[in-house]
């Protein structure tokens, strides 16, 4: 009896541990966030009042009316869209095509060609920065979507190859085999059969293209010059410059910057960690 | 005449076999392609780069110089300062991300609590994850502002007696950087060992119960080496990526004060783009590339193990 209660107590102590546990880490994973999400509804001058409050006297949307007002602001966020779908699409496209010739076919040097989409993954992109801004300069593509797109694809294409080759591998062969019996191609095989059955691996290879895309810096601040190019992250960079630190403006469009991503996570949720985690263990 | 048509047959037949091999290059040639002319040449460039005495920006022809510019790099006082603090910056965030990535995974796989609580606590877990690294840099800053937040709550909970210039102190600024670097890339721990910890066979614990093993012991007899080929993974993905780190560096603190937080990437950039030392920033380049894919190689053999 004495040991039983011991044994409860044990646990009451214990679950309370834990959420005091969870409590605290969740303000140092959320806190910051809420300081943004505060701060974007203050007026400049509140940003540093003292004492700091999350919700200020000046609270008002205005800091979200003057990003989504001001034209340039806006390009910002057009070019990150048009640039992060595209990239997905095309990733999408020819990381299917790569991993359906992994997945099905032998041929000649297929180990080597795996391990350098593999490498690739490794290689830093400074590295290969400066070599791009004189080819990007010669392909005249400098200061255009392609030259993002195009370098973009070097980063997302090897991840999705390796994830849908090992989607692939999953399904069985008699699916393409029936649609050969048929009289089909390979091709046909591939879009009709397989891709549609292969959704939740496309779903998180396309959100994890897209958050990358969504994402990059580097390349789009070198391989772009005017601001009709830029795209959000290094659109906030330029902010800081022009406008004197407008802190409440610059977190207005890190809020706005970073919603496409969270909609995609919370929608996405399942899919993305079942893909970032197996992409992490076995890619 | 039979022996000609059996031989058309066979030429057909090996036509048809080369054919059908040339189908998988078919699907792999946008991939080839892309990664030929923006990978393996853009590499080859960069050696090129790295041999001659200058390129790009000047007006005589560049010369062959061999190996220099790797000498002068090695020699160079703010190549071990930039080497330094990039392996501070990264050995300090692949060992923190580890414990407060495994720690969060293991709270949050804890049955003490409902499922739903799990679920909220899990979201805001990996809030920092969404962010990209040059809003991150930004929020910091304001967070990290002499006059910022961090600093009230630390006046008012007596660990600081003043404000602190956490990001243009030069004996603070790299501590500040990397803190913000494990802030940002926990989740991506957390979320793949707790997909392996939710995958550790729940017999094993029933086991150790049985056979008397504590919770303590349950942690290190059956947990971590259950986890080890993940978190073997990870460390490994995430040394080549803290290396590579560039974007967080250069918008907070542009490697300064006085290259305070200089790392290999941020020299690199400034050597090439301030500087328009093409030459010896595509060396320092080469030299990050050499490094990454010794961690790459130690990764591949690491997966390989696994595999079998």
């Amino acid at each position: 009896m004495n040991n039983l209660m011991t044994k409860s107590t044990q646990n009451v102590m214990m679950k309370a541990l834990v959420i005091v546990a969870l409590l605290i880490g969740a303000l140092f994973a959320g806190f910051p966030v809420l300081w943004m999400l505060s701060s974007s509804l203050k007026s400049n001058t509140e940003i540093f009042a003292y004492p700091p409050r999350l919700i200020s006297e000046s609270f008002s949307f205005d800091a979200y009316r003057a990003v989504l007002t001001n034209p340039e602001q806006l390009r910002f966020f057009f070019n990150s869209y048009l640039v992060s779908i595209l990239v997905t699409i095309f990733t999408l496209i020819v990381g299917i095509l790569g991993g359906y010739s992994f997945s099905r076919y032998k041929f000649k040097f297929k180990s080597h060609l795996n391990v350098i989409i593999i490498g690739v993954q490794a290689v830093p992109p400074i590295t290969l920065m400066i070599p791009y801004f004189g080819l990007i300069v010669a392909l005249k593509l400098y200061n255009t979507y392609w030259a993002l797109i195009l370098t973009y694809m070097v980063f997302t294409l090897p991840y999705a190859i390796i994830m849908m080759t090992g989607y692939f591998n999953t399904l069985p062969r008699d699916l393409d085999e029936a649609v050969l019996i048929d009289g089909g191609t390979s091709f046909v095989a591939l879009w009709r059969v397989l891709v549609p059955i292969s959704l939740p691996g496309i779903v998180s290879v396309g959100v994890y293209t897209f958050m990358l895309a969504w994402n990059e810096f580097l390349f789009a601040l070198t391989l772009t010059k005017t601001n009709d190019m830029r795209t959000v992250p290094v659109g906030i960079q330029l902010l800081m410059g022009q406008h004197s630190y407008e802190w409440n403006q610059m977190m207005a469009m890190s809020v706005l910057g970073s919603l496409p991503v969270l909609i995609l996570f919370l929608v996405f949720q399942r899919y993305f960690i079942a893909g970032m985690s197996a992409g992490s263990v076995k890619g | 005449m039979a022996n000609i048509t059996i031989s058309t047959e066979a030429k057909t037949r090996n036509w048809h076999k080369t054919g059908k091999q040339l189908v998988p290059f078919a699907y792999l040639s946008p991939t080839i392609l892309l990664l030929t002319v923006l990978s393996l040449i853009p590499i080859a460039i960069v050696f090129y780069y790295s041999l001659m005495d200058n390129v790009i920006i000047t007006r005589d022809t560049p010369a062959f110089v061999g190996i220099s510019n790797y000498v002068d790099l090695i020699t160079d006082s703010v190549f071990h300062q930039a080497l330094g603090h990039t392996l501070y910056l990264t050995i300090i965030s692949v060992i923190a991300h580890l414990i407060l990535g495994l720690s969060f995974a293991m709270l949050l796989n804890t049955e003490l609590i409902s499922p739903g609580m799990r679920a909220l606590f899990r979201v805001v877990y990996i809030l920092p994850w969404v962010f990209t690294a040059s809003i991150i840099a930004i929020l910091w800053r304001l967070m990290l502002n002499p006059n910022g937040i961090i600093n009230f709550m630390l006046i008012s909970v007596g660990l600081a007696s003043e404000q602190i210039e956490w990001l243009s102190s030069r004996q603070l600024a790299l501590p500040a950087v990397t803190f913000i670097n494990i802030w940002s890339g926990y989740p991506f721990y957390m979320v793949s060992l707790l997909a392996g910890l939710q995958g550790i066979p729940k017999d094993l614990y029933d086991a150790g119960t049985i056979d008397g093993a504590n919770r303590r012991q349950l942690f290190q007899y059956i947990t971590l080496p259950q986890l080890k080929p993940i978190i073997i993974s990870l460390a490994m993905l995430d040394f080549i990526w803290t290396m590579h780190q560039f974007t967080l560096i250069w918008m907070t603190t542009g490697g300064g004060p006085i290259r305070a937080t200089e790392v290999l990437s941020t020299f690199t950039y400034k050597l090439a783009f301030s500087s328009y030392k093409f030459s010896m920033a595509s060396a320092n380049a080469f030299i990050i590339l050499a490094l990454s894919i010794i961690v790459a190689l130690f990764y591949v053999r690491n997966q390989r193990a696994t595999d079998e």
